[in-house]
């Protein structure tokens, strides 16, 4: 059971790993239009590289 | 729209970096192509730092440097590209960050990852106690639960903490109540079994428990916020502005929020008045049909009070805004306003009164728990130990879905058909309808006046009057020009303010206008009025030839007549109250075969009526448009109101229809009373789950592994339950469709 001790924190660190990486793309506008990015994907212009603005 | 420029100082917000940020609502975004359109010219200005269209809201955010580009150049780079943007006023958009909603997905977040890891460690405890997991381990397990557990139920509980308390503060009892203290007992008890190094821990059932019912709020918020974000961008596209007269002379467009009592205020002709004033400067006639119901246009001049929403005819008015203040109309209104909607929050949601049934049943199930458990001979400690587990199987996890569930179903189906909710409960209101009174004026008919014969529109006469009249912009020349299609406007035309139009042809004077102002002799009047009861007159003179009266009236919307007739047939007890005068009120009950109406209605007599229908037990749904309909709107059980209403009774209302036709009534009507059994049926699966689950509690045999499996397998039944209702009604997509019809008669008026 030795193995626990690298195990759990493995374990934790991914799900906190997780929640941070939700977190930070709520905070930077990614769910504010969850219609338009769909069609975004599509777009091949050269478009400069957006950033959040919300 | 009128010329005037716009003080975009009013509209723009400042951004980071010394930027500037503006919100816009674009007309006429449909597809992706649009956006990139959109986005792609505005980036060829200069200075432009960020463009962003939002495709769910129908919004543009744009963002830029304001020495180097204006937002004239923004706008009229857009109508370039073939779309009308209305910018935001600020102030009337409240949340546009929406933080609830972010807060509320946070705590989703956090419990949903709280919960993944918490049921990592209970399935590997779960596991082990059936094979050999060692005492020790387990308490570590469970001490790392705990250590997950605790601060996720701090922070993800906090929407319900907050709404208990304040539940509780004000001697309530809702649903979150049992919620929070299931939830803080079952934290509880797991804490005490951990230190006691006992088999079973329930940390995943109250982590689990949030997270469903944050799915569920969300879910909520995220369907008000849609309907919200609609209504608000048909607020912007109306254009609520009134166009400023500065102490220099120069006239400036500013968002009403801007305007302040004192203030001199341009209303040109054909434009809604957009404040409360008295008339400093000029004479028109005004149309005070949003405001008293009435469709006679009415004169005014100098020293008059005008009022927000009523249409100004064709002279050009200079209003001193004023604060409401002594015994006006308005003021009426809004004492009514406030008194009919203090009765209104007496009103008991489902939600509500199931928990005020549920809360104490089920706390006194628990409590005889364990007072059964101590008399048969057990230990206090492992009877409060069942007891507990009595309130956590218990804890209403479906029943806090049950009814959210169903309303953002619905309320996404209403949204289709054009219906937008402004509270949740409204659904569980409109279910109860027995009697439905209507207002007349723009409510069964539309807003704008018709002409009541047909004309010939090759008669030269007719012909050249439809000329002139396109240098107007009073309501009845509006609708004149639409009858006869003219096209090309007659040059050197002089306007009579409040009068009329005159032009020369050939020689000959060309009038249009009053009865008076073309020298109808007034027997003719009166037998054309008597002829067209209620109607507006419109008179023609060419030279010295006899004069022609034309008759004007509101009609009745397209499918007024079928949709009375449908709800007739339904059994509902239909009345119409109107503050229109007589005979027009009779005619148009008349063609509807509606046999109770009364005409002449004050606000406060549509108020006496409605107390009068409440006395014996009638729930009524009030449909209504005018400023005079505002506290009726309030008081009533429910309300429904047209997208052409005023802002007050817009507001007032529980629901704003769109389009040109009565048909969204029904919808809601049956849209509602399909919500309300499902509800009856997720109520139901709750209960029945309780039946089942609380005997086995009650025994003692509950394991947290039980808890998990019963509580999720509840909330999804009533889930599904609710999902189901979007199976029968394949919701027609016309939103868009009548949204386009709202629009074009916005722009016909």
């Amino acid at each position: 059971m030795d193995v626990l001790i690298f195990l759990i924190p493995i374990a934790l660190l991914l799900g906190a790993l997780g929640l941070v990486a939700f977190l930070w793309s709520l905070k930077s506008g990614q769910y504010d239009d969850l219609e338009g990015a769909k069609w975004r994907i599509l777009e091949d212009d050269d478009l400069p590289d957006q950033k959040d603005e919300q | 729209m009128t010329v005037h420029q716009r003080d975009w100082q009013s509209f723009v917000t400042p951004a980071k970096d010394g930027a500037v940020h503006m919100d816009l609502a674009v007309d006429g975004i449909t597809c992706a192509a649009c956006m990139g359109e959109i986005e792609r010219g505005l980036k060829r200005l200069p200075g432009i730092k960020t463009a962003r269209v939002n495709l769910t809201s129908e919004r543009l955010a744009v963002d830029w440097v304001e020495d180097q580009t204006g937002a004239d150049e923004i706008i009229a780079e857009l109508s370039r590209l073939g779309y009308t943007a209305h910018p935001f006023d600020p102030a009337s958009q409240k949340d546009r960050q929406d933080k609830t909603g972010k807060q509320l997905l946070r705590c989703l977040a956090v419990a949903g990852f709280a919960g993944m890891n918490i049921m990592l460690l209970s399935v590997s405890v779960w596991s082990g106690n059936g094979t050999d997991i060692t005492p020790e381990t387990r308490d570590f397990f469970h001490w790392l639960s705990a250590l997950i557990a605790l601060p996720t139920v701090a922070y993800a509980g906090r929407p319900f903490i907050n709404s208990a308390f304040r539940a509780l503060s004000a001697g309530r009892l809702n649903m979150d109540v049992p919620i929070v203290i299931g939830v803080g007992m079952a934290v509880a008890l797991s804490v005490v079994q951990t230190i006691q190094h006992h088999h079973h821990a329930y940390y995943e059932s109250a982590v689990m428990l949030l997270f469903f019912l944050l799915i569920g709020r969300y879910l909520d918020h995220n369907m008000r916020g849609r309907t919200r974000s609609f209504a608000e961008n048909i607020a912007a596209l109306k254009a609520e502005v009134a166009a400023r007269i500065n102490p220099d002379g120069s006239i400036r467009e500013i968002p009403l929020s801007k305007v302040a009592t004192g203030d001199l205020v341009l209303v040109s002709g054909g434009e809604r008045v957009p404040v409360d004033g008295v008339v400093e400067n000029g004479i028109s006639e005004i149309d005070q049909s949003l405001v008293t119901g009435e469709s006679v246009l009415v004169p005014v001049k100098q020293g008059q009070r005008v009022y927000a929403g009523t249409m100004n005819g064709a002279g050009a008015l200079q209003v001193r805004v004023e604060a409401a203040s002594g015994a006006t109309l308005l003021d009426e209104v809004n004492r009514l306003l406030e008194t009919a909607s203090q009765a209104k929050s007496k009103y008991v949601r489902i939600a509500d009164r199931a928990a005020q049934l549920y809360a104490p049943l089920v706390h006194g199930a628990a409590g005889l728990t364990f007072l059964g458990w101590l008399l048969a001979g057990l230990d206090w400690q492992p009877a409060l130990v069942i007891s507990i587990s009595v309130l956590i199987i218990t804890c209403p996890c479906a029943l806090g879905l049950a009814v959210p569930a169903v309303q953002v179903v619905v309320s996404g189906q209403l949204f289709k058909a054009g219906i937008l909710v402004n509270s949740g409960d409204a659904i569980e209101r409109l279910s109860d309808v027995d009697t439905i009174l209507f207002d007349k004026t723009g409510t069964l008919t539309l807003p704008e006046p018709e002409l009541c014969q047909d004309i010939d529109p090759t008669d030269p006469v007719i012909e050249l009057a439809g000329r002139l009249a396109l240098a107007s912009r009073h309501p009845l020349s509006t609708a004149f020009v639409k009858s006869t299609s003219a096209l090309i406007p007659l040059s050197d035309v002089t306007e009579v303010s409040g009068s009329g139009l005159e032009a020369q042809i050939e020689g000959k004077c060309l009038r249009l206008g009053s009865p008076v102002f073309c020298g109808a002799r007034p027997s003719d009047v009166q037998k054309k009025l008597s002829e067209n009861p209620g109607a507006s007159l419109l008179a023609i003179q060419l030279g010295e030839e006899p004069v022609r009266l034309l008759a004007f009236k509101q009609s009745l919307r397209p499918d007024a007549k079928s949709v009375i007739d449908h709800l007739k047939n339904q059994g509902y007890e239909l009345e119409i109250l109107s503050g229109d005068t007589n005979p027009s009120v009779e005619d148009c009950a008349q063609a509807l075969r509606v046999d109770r109406w009364q005409s002449g209605m004050s606000p406060s007599d549509k108020i006496v009526r409605l107390e009068e229908l409440k006395a014996i037990g009638r729930k009524v749904l009030m449909v209504g448009d005018g400023l005079n309909d505002a506290p009726a709107l309030a008081g009533a059980h429910v309300s429904l109101s047209p997208v052409s209403a005023v802002h007050l009774s817009q507001a007032a209302a529980d629901a704003v229809f769109l389009g040109n036709n009565l048909q969204p009534i029904l919808d809601a009507l049956r849209l509602s009373k399909r919500a309300r059994k499902a509800i009856e049926q997720n109520l139901w699966i709750s209960a029945i789950y309780n039946l089942v689950a609380v005997p086995i509690a009650v025994a003692g045999f509950v394991t947290p592994l039980m808890a998990a499996v019963a509580m999720s397998a509840s909330s999804l039944a009533v889930t599904g339950n609710a999902l189901r209702l979007r199976l029968g009604n394949k919701g027609t997509n016309a939103r868009h469709q009548l949204f386009t019809n709202a629009q074009i008669s916005k722009s016909g008026q």
